[in-house]
């Protein structure tokens, strides 16, 4: 029916649904249609991470609930006194709103991307990059004030010793994921002020074109680490 | 030659939306975050903390997933492929609980703390 019509773009109607999905598997060429590869394997790499995040948080679990020292209270932990007043957990509220602040940012620095405007694109790029720094920044600090007040990973003088071993690994795994983020949103960023992906020029370590694709699939990373601090923030500094 | 013309479309097709949906998502994220701070600062206690704590979680997950990461307009071969497994972690999540319980259980008899 449909497929007798000359549709020079979509040769077939792709099904929707349940069936699109059947359709999509069993078609024996690209399952993941209308996405570049580049976009499904980052995403494919993003469900690794989850798995490994995932194991840190569900261990955290397990020596917070089989420990029978009482658990240091992270309200208090991360507490800063500001202006003469006592705060509890504000440096890590602080640290939450500029990780959101940078994943703003990139969602719109892929819009602009894509509507091949190089400079407002490279300016945002350039603003998350600055807030994913600033975060690391203000881990720094935080890591220094915990170490100082005598953290370790075999112990510290708040309480029960795995306090010290889950924070500094799960807090550790998340800083050099934004680390590495910052890195490549400054890479992305020169690319395309460059004109690199205006004119399909290669990588250095691929021979494939570059397009504007790079920025969204480098937001997926970018949102990602956003996504795992999500669930840092609930399950360790608010529970 | 059907793979070109493939390739063509999903380099024709990229993720484009209007600014708005990302500036209110932005805005609705910065407020879930407010609520999910106001519940340590407030000292909400017991089931109603953690309630509240996995539901401002999980809405926050959801937006970023959704919205920022455009899930939601790629189609469902892709999102189940993503999705669907970390449904699995919740057999760890179990797994976890379970052996973390016995633990405590044994420790507690041990250093007859807790339990005595």
């Amino acid at each position: 029916m449909q497929a007798t019509s000359t549709n020079t773009v979509e040769p077939l109607a792709l099904p929707e649904g349940v069936q699109g999905i059947v359709a999509d598997w069993s078609s024996d060429q690209r399952a993941f249609k209308k996405v570049p590869w580049g976009k499904a394997m980052m995403w494919i790499f993003l469900l690794s991470d989850t798995f490994i995040f995932s194991a840190f948080l569900i261990s955290y679990m397990t020596v917070r609930m089989s420990t029978t020292d009482p658990w240091p209270n992270p309200s208090e932990v991360f507490a800063l006194t500001l202006f003469g007043k006592h705060i509890p957990l504000i440096l890590i509220a602080i640290m939450t709103f500029v990780l959101i602040s940078s994943s703003g940012t990139m969602a719109m620095a892929v819009k602009f991307g894509y509507e091949k405007n190089k400079k407002i694109t490279f300016i945002l790029l350039l603003i998350t990059a600055a807030l994913g720094a600033t975060f690391v920044g203000m881990q720094a600090f935080e890591w220094s004030k915990l170490i100082a007040e005598g953290v370790r990973p075999w112990g510290n003088p708040m309480g029960a010793a795995q306090f010290g071993s889950s924070f500094f690994m799960i807090t550790g795994f998340h800083g050099t994921h934004v680390s590495i983020g910052v890195i490549f949103l400054i890479i992305v960023a020169t690319k395309v002020i460059r004109g690199d992906l205006d004119h399909q020029r290669p990588g250095f370590l691929t021979g494939r074109k570059g397009n504007y694709e790079i920025v969204e699939i480098m937001g997926l990373y970018w949102h990602f680490v956003d996504l795992v601090w999500v669930f840092i923030f609930a399950f360790f500094y608010l529970w | 030659m059907a793979h070109a013309e493939g390739q063509q479309h999903a380099h024709a097709q990229g993720q484009q939306h209007p600014i708005g949906i990302y500036l209110k998502i932005w805005g609705l994220l910065f407020v879930l975050s407010a609520l999910s701070y106001s519940v340590d600062y407030f000292h909400f206690q017991g089931y109603l903390r953690w309630f509240l704590i996995i539901v401002f979680m999980l809405l926050k997950a959801g937006l970023i997933v959704a919205v920022f990461m455009h899930m939601m307009w790629e189609r469902l071969a892709l999102m189940y492929a993503i999705l669907v497994p970390t449904l699995l972690l919740m057999v760890l999540l179990g797994i976890g609980a379970l052996e973390a319980d016995y633990t405590f259980l044994t420790r507690s008899v041990f250093f007859v703390k807790g339990l005595f």
